[in-house]
């Protein structure tokens, strides 16, 4: 058992470390490429129209709402769609005050999910890109100025943006913030390499013409972003990232939420994924075929085995302890604790472990830097790693689980 | 032709980068793993050879000065050395693992110095405050010796003048073998706590040992709780 769960160990390591290793070298094979992006300004400015789908959303949507108004473009290039989609609350009067704009659009339909609100909006859009921005989302006035140029090239069909945490306030949001900044990093590597598999639904925007040639949203298990972006990608659609074009999101406050969100995206990540399994190790599909999605799965198995084995090494700890409990009663050792450094854990694994600690809190970092133009350390992003990882084996076993009983049901 | 093989390494080039830099890393750790483990394996053999050192030069006293004779000493300090290097050596094994054969070498050893030490001190029995000494025989297979391994700890921790001499009965070593075979020792009976020459086989509690050692008692503990 314990050389089973060092091998376990070895390989989780250097999968980690490997893909990390593998960004980097992206990541700095383009910089050169990543700073003109960087500095290009926007010379052309297309049409474009932002679907805000709502359900009870009283609280938030009007800031959403406001952003936009408040967006740096041209005002005769911009609309806002507005889908009530059949809210309960008192949305449907609070979205009313933006009844008189020129440039607002609302539209009132039976409830039917956020799917089939997007679709409704895209039904009405006649402009050359459409975007959307979930309720609980706002931009800064500049994001979509810095969107806009990466469509001069015509092979771009999506551009994805750099989604944060707006002011982080709490534990859960911390987490959260650490875990977007990396995102952000990771997001343009996949950009680079043209693999990304997400096109979230905050403000990620689109050519119209996308959703004339493939067709509208679908459910997707909730997860129509996921899918849509699989979908361009089978039918080689370039994705790419605008990792200067800052989106802003609440995140989930409390665990329980966080924890529901995450199902749900895990569960539609996998199961879109076997939906597009054709896509998976073929060459044509480059990157994303022959290891990114490939490296989502392993990444998944292997975080299981490693969880099981790390579970396993604090069940046989607290056997033991309960053995010397059982044999002498409770006893406190720090009482005669003394340093030597003969005690200090030295083996390979702990070089390894602070090697990939030190690589995953840099990538955030990066994220932060490449997003914001400034650097800034947070003691939150210590801790990051390891509760993360905590958190990861909830909404991975629930997901897991769903999908598998989800399968069940089907084949009878 | 060239165009394929070209789109080709660019395609994989940076997979291969990738994996030489893991790679590189992975055998950095590994070094660097085996580096101080090197290093503490050293401290041992070092520590070990002092210890020698140590009861040679006692004996040698010994020899000088006769049976007669009680040191002031008692050599106090080089059990409390072979306690350290005892627990240094539990470390390693959990560490190194049980096959490694350093940590056999160095636990050879060790058992050696103890068996030695433990003839010393049986000299010392007619003195005042002379210590208590407990042989315990384990093996790593054997069901009850962890929980017995506690006890004894216990004990050592709240009795300093308890001298507690552990045994791996599977060590492949002829003075240890010749140690058991003088107390009929065999694996079934395994745990064996030998005290004042009756070897007593099973687990024993705090209590039962205290009763076994009724001068326990009377030296006073150093911890209150």
């Amino acid at each position: 058992m314990n050389h089973l769960s060092n091998l376990t160990f070895y390989v989780t390591l250097f999968f980690a470390l490997y893909f990390e290793v593998f960004m980097l070298i992206n990541f700095w094979e383009k910089r050169l490429a990543i700073k003109t992006e960087e500095t290009k300004m926007a010379r052309l400015f297309p049409s474009v129209t932002v679907i805000v789908p709502v359900f009870n959303e009283e609280k938030t949507v009007t800031k959403t709402v406001f952003s936009l108004l408040k967006l740096d473009y041209p005002k005769d290039k911009l609309k806002i769609i507005i889908v009530d989609d059949g809210s309960t609350d008192e949305t449907r009067h609070i979205i009313a005050r933006f009844r008189n704009h020129k440039r607002v659009e609302i539209i009132r339909k039976p409830n039917g999910g956020k799917y089939t609100a997007l679709n409704a909006g895209l039904a009405r859009t006649k402009t050359d890109l459409v975007g959307c921005l979930d309720a609980d989302s706002f931009v800064p006035s500049d994001t979509l100025k810095k969107i806009v140029p990466y469509f001069e090239n015509e092979k771009i069909m999506a551009v994805t943006p750099a989604i944060k945490i707006h002011q982080p306030d709490r534990f859960i949001r911390h987490v959260q913030s650490n875990e977007y900044n990396l995102g952000i990093f990771m997001k343009k590597c996949f950009g680079i390499i043209n693999a990304i598999t997400v096109t979230p639904g905050p403000f990620s925007i689109f050519r119209k013409e996308v959703f004339d040639k493939l067709g509208l949203f679908r459910e997707a298990y909730n997860t129509e972003d996921l899918e849509i972006a699989m979908r361009m990608q089978k039918n080689f659609y370039r994705i790419t990232n605008a990792h200067t074009a800052v989106v802003y999101t609440v995140g989930p406050g409390t665990l329980r939420k966080l924890y529901r969100q995450r199902v749900r995206w895990i569960y539609g990540f996998l199961a879109n994924t076997i939906d597009y399994r054709s896509v998976l190790f073929r060459r044509k599909h480059g990157h994303l075929g022959l290891f990114i999605l490939p490296a989502a799965l392993v990444s998944v198995m292997l975080f299981f085995i490693s969880a099981g084995m790390i579970l396993w090494n604090v069940f046989t700890a607290i056997q033991k302890k309960a053995i010397e409990i059982q044999s002498v009663g409770l006893q406190w050792h720090w009482l005669r604790f003394h340093f030597d450094w003969f005690f200090l854990n030295t083996d390979s694994k702990t070089f390894l472990s602070l090697v990939l600690f030190s690589a995953t809190v840099s990538l955030i970092l990066y994220g932060k830097k490449i997003s914001e133009k400034k650097t800034g350390f947070s003691f939150h992003t210590l801790y990051f790693p390891f509760v993360y990882s905590v958190f990861s084996i909830l909404w991975l076993s629930k997901a897991l689980y769903a999908l598998a009983f989800s399968k069940k049901t089907g084949w009878r | 032709m060239l165009h394929v093989l070209c789109s080709m390494i660019k395609m994989w080039k940076n997979y291969v980068y990738a994996f030489c830099i893991t790679v590189a890393i992975f055998a950095t750790a590994f070094y660097l793993g085996n580096y101080f483990g090197d290093k503490k394996i050293n401290e041992l053999r070092a520590t070990e050879s002092q210890i020698a050192l140590d009861i040679l030069s006692s004996e040698t006293e010994f020899a000088l000065l006769g049976e007669l004779s009680c040191p002031e000493a008692q050599n106090s300090l080089l059990s409390q050395e072979l306690n350290s290097l005892g627990e240094k050596l539990d470390y390693s094994e959990e560490k190194f693992g049980t096959d490694n054969s350093d940590v056999i070498a160095l636990k050879k050893q060790y058992s050696l110095l103890e068996i030695k030490d433990y003839l010393l001190i049986k000299k010392l029995k007619d003195c005042p405050r002379s210590p208590v000494t407990i042989l315990y025989f384990y093996a790593d297979n054997c069901p009850n010796c962890e929980r017995e391994g506690y006890v004894l700890t216990y004990l050592r921790e709240h009795y300093p003048e308890l001298r507690v001499y552990s045994f791996d009965f599977n060590l492949e070593l002829s003075a240890l073998q010749t140690l058991a075979s003088i107390y009929g020792i065999t694996a079934e009976k395994l745990p064996v706590l030998v005290i004042k020459r009756t070897p007593q086989s099973g687990f024993k509690t705090v209590e039962e040992v205290k009763a076994l050692l009724p001068e326990l008692r009377t030296t006073t503990p150093t911890k209150t709780d």
